[in-house]
């Protein structure tokens, strides 16, 4: 089975940021898509770590390796530089402890590719104001059933990429339809629904 | 035999023998002792391919057999693992070549310390060589040679089947494409290690073992084989398993107490232990679980190196009522594999039926197994 032909948008730019040939850990890999297509057409290795049941099957079927484990468990046995980039797509507000997983990733892995919804985006602030919790394309969940458990803005992130040692190599920010924003500083945060950043420990 | 013709079934099969070892020129063992002749019992399910790209081993746990599946005349049951193999079934045998053999060691057809020593004209006893895993590899891989198959597309095994698995692609990973680990250990711990020692202590302090040669006299420690059963099957199951099937039922009508059989679940064990003793030989029972005990290959400092050249695929199952080889054991040897950065796949399933769940077809189970054979069939040797 080959890889799909397109991948989704943010995992495309995802893809982009992983070098031909390198070793990458995919921690909340769904059903194996970015690692699949980073193993047939860029030669890459890797290792995908997922929860959903049926996620897992499916990467099974792919072909993907992938580990059926909480991210924070399958962190822990991960020897340290051990692989060249660690992806972490979409799945940084569903833990628990955000700042214990992204300290670990920067332990094993000399690249972090993480993308995040944003929930300072401008429209999520109009619908707090309006006194309702925001429900967007990138948040499309009701308060009482989302798996989200952490809520941060792209600035509230990027303090804690500061105080955890990792240094923004690349930000990449985009409208709800995918489209690139070219927009620097703060009013990314206003603007970008979503981002995808590149990140690599202080050593 | 009322499964014979019905669909999913490979029919009526039929164990075959195949001297792989002679006198003359014997299995050399781990510990340098040698053995011949060696006599493999084995069966084969499927069709080898015109490349021999299709095979896939079986590796059977402590008691089973080279009868995984199908039918022997007059069985009222059919193979241990026929609801994994058979034509649409997850091990479709129409699209793989199955071989499943029985263990030196063992007494289901294949040369172990019940056979007939040839230096005594009778049986072996404990004169019989004391057996490594990697004696079990150095089988199977005579008999891979014998059937004409250089490389398998699938190493397949659960519980002791699992261990040899992972000895097999450590120490010859260019034979083995993909390989399956499930309910497995690499290492006992000494609970494992402590039950095991129970059981051989009842078969040995059985006044009928004799020091091993009981055949002669006619024999047979069926007392302590049968509590070595009991005990280990009780390791087999869940609590949760044992009380949804007996709870706390009596047995039979009667109410009054003594030291009999009074609950369900004692007639249940009992009767597990008898069935034991048509099929089980005392001396297996010895020198298999002391294999299992010994077992540790990570413990080699060259462990991983064979598998730096020649990856294998890799699949780990558990169950999370296993307490047997709990999925701690599993996550061991997945940490394992993964610094030796082999591409592996790991998950634990649910199940309330404890270590025997590897032999039962829980849905998510097969599910997965299938997938990843699916797989391994579009990826080849």
């Amino acid at each position: 089975m080959s890889a799909p032909a397109s991948l989704r948008l943010d995992l495309q730019l995802v893809a982009d940021q992983v070098f031909a040939g390198s070793r990458v850990l995919d921690l909340g890999c769904g059903s194996g898509s970015l690692l699949s297509h980073l193993i047939t057409r860029k030669r890459c290795t890797g290792l995908g770590v997922e929860i959903d049941p049926d996620s897992v099957l499916a990467a099974i079927r792919r072909g993907v390796p992938v580990l059926d484990r909480r991210i924070e468990d399958a962190l822990v046995d991960i020897a340290d530089d051990s692989y060249d980039t660690v992806v972490l797509s979409r799945t940084l507000q569903t833990m628990l402890r955000p700042e214990f997983v992204l300290s670990q990733m920067a332990r094993v892995a000399e690249r972090l590719v993480v993308s995040v919804p944003n929930f300072g985006w401008y429209r999520n602030r109009l619908r707090l104001l309006s006194g309702r919790m925001p429900v967007s394309k990138e948040i499309p969940y009701l308060w009482y059933n989302s798996p989200n458990l952490r809520f941060t803005t792209l600035a509230d992130l990027e303090d804690l990429f500061d105080q955890l040692g990792l240094i923004i190599d690349r930000r990449f920010t985009y409208t709800q339809h995918g489209r690139r924003l070219r927009m620097y500083g703060q009013s990314a945060n206003l603007m970008a629904s979503a981002a995808v950043y590149v990140l690599r420990p202080e050593r | 035999m009322t499964g014979t013709t019905e669909a999913g079934s490979v029919g009526v099969t039929t164990t075959q023998a195949v001297r792989l070892f002679t006198a003359e020129s014997p299995l050399v063992l781990a510990t340098g002792a040698e053995l011949g002749p060696v006599d493999v019992a084995y069966e084969t399910y499927g069709t080898l391919n015109a490349d021999a790209s299709n095979a896939v081993y079986i590796c059977h746990a402590l008691t089973g057999d080279a009868h995984a599946a199908g039918w022997h005349e007059g069985d009222k049951r059919p193979g241990w693992w026929d609801n994994l193999i058979g034509p649409g079934k997850p091990l479709d045998t129409n699209r793989f070549f199955v071989i499943c053999s029985n263990l030196i060691g063992g007494c289901r057809g294949s040369t172990g310390p019940s056979s007939p020593n040839p230096a005594t004209g009778r049986a072996y006893g404990l004169d019989f060589p004391l057996l490594d895993m990697s004696d079990f590899v150095a089988v199977h891989r005579a008999l891979l040679a014998s059937l004409g198959i250089g490389r398998l597309l699938i190493a397949l095994g659960g519980s002791l089947g699992g261990m040899q698995v992972l000895q097999w692609s450590l120490e010859h990973p260019e034979d083995i494409a993909h390989a399956a680990i499930v309910a497995a250990s690499s290492r006992l711990t000494a609970q494992n290690i402590a039950f095991s020692a129970v059981a051989r202590r009842a078969i040995m302090d059985d006044p009928q073992f004799n020091g091993g040669q009981y055949a002669i006299r006619g024999t047979n420690p069926d007392v302590g084989l049968s509590i070595a059963r009991m005990m280990a099957h009780i390791t087999y199951l869940s609590e949760d398993a044992f009380t949804e099937k007996f709870g706390r039922s009596p047995q039979g009508e009667t109410s009054r107490r003594g030291f009999g059989i009074d609950f369900a679940v004692e007639s249940y064990l009992d009767h597990q232990g008898q069935v034991f003793l048509e099929r089980f030989d005392a001396l297996s029972y010895l020198y298999l679980t002391r294999v299992m005990d010994y077992f540790d290959p990570f413990s080699r400092p060259d462990a991983l190196t064979g598998l730096a050249a020649s990856p294998v695929r890799y699949l780990v199952l558990s169950f999370d009522t296993d307490w047997r080889f709990s999925t701690e054991h599993s996550l061991r040897i997945v940490r394992h594999l993964e610094t030796a950065r082999q591409p592996i796949t790991f998950r634990e399933l649910r199940s309330p039926y404890g270590h025997d769940s590897f032999l039962l077809d829980d849905p998510t189970y097969h599910a997965t197994l299938r997938a990843w054979f699916d797989r391994a069939l579009e990826v080849g040797t």
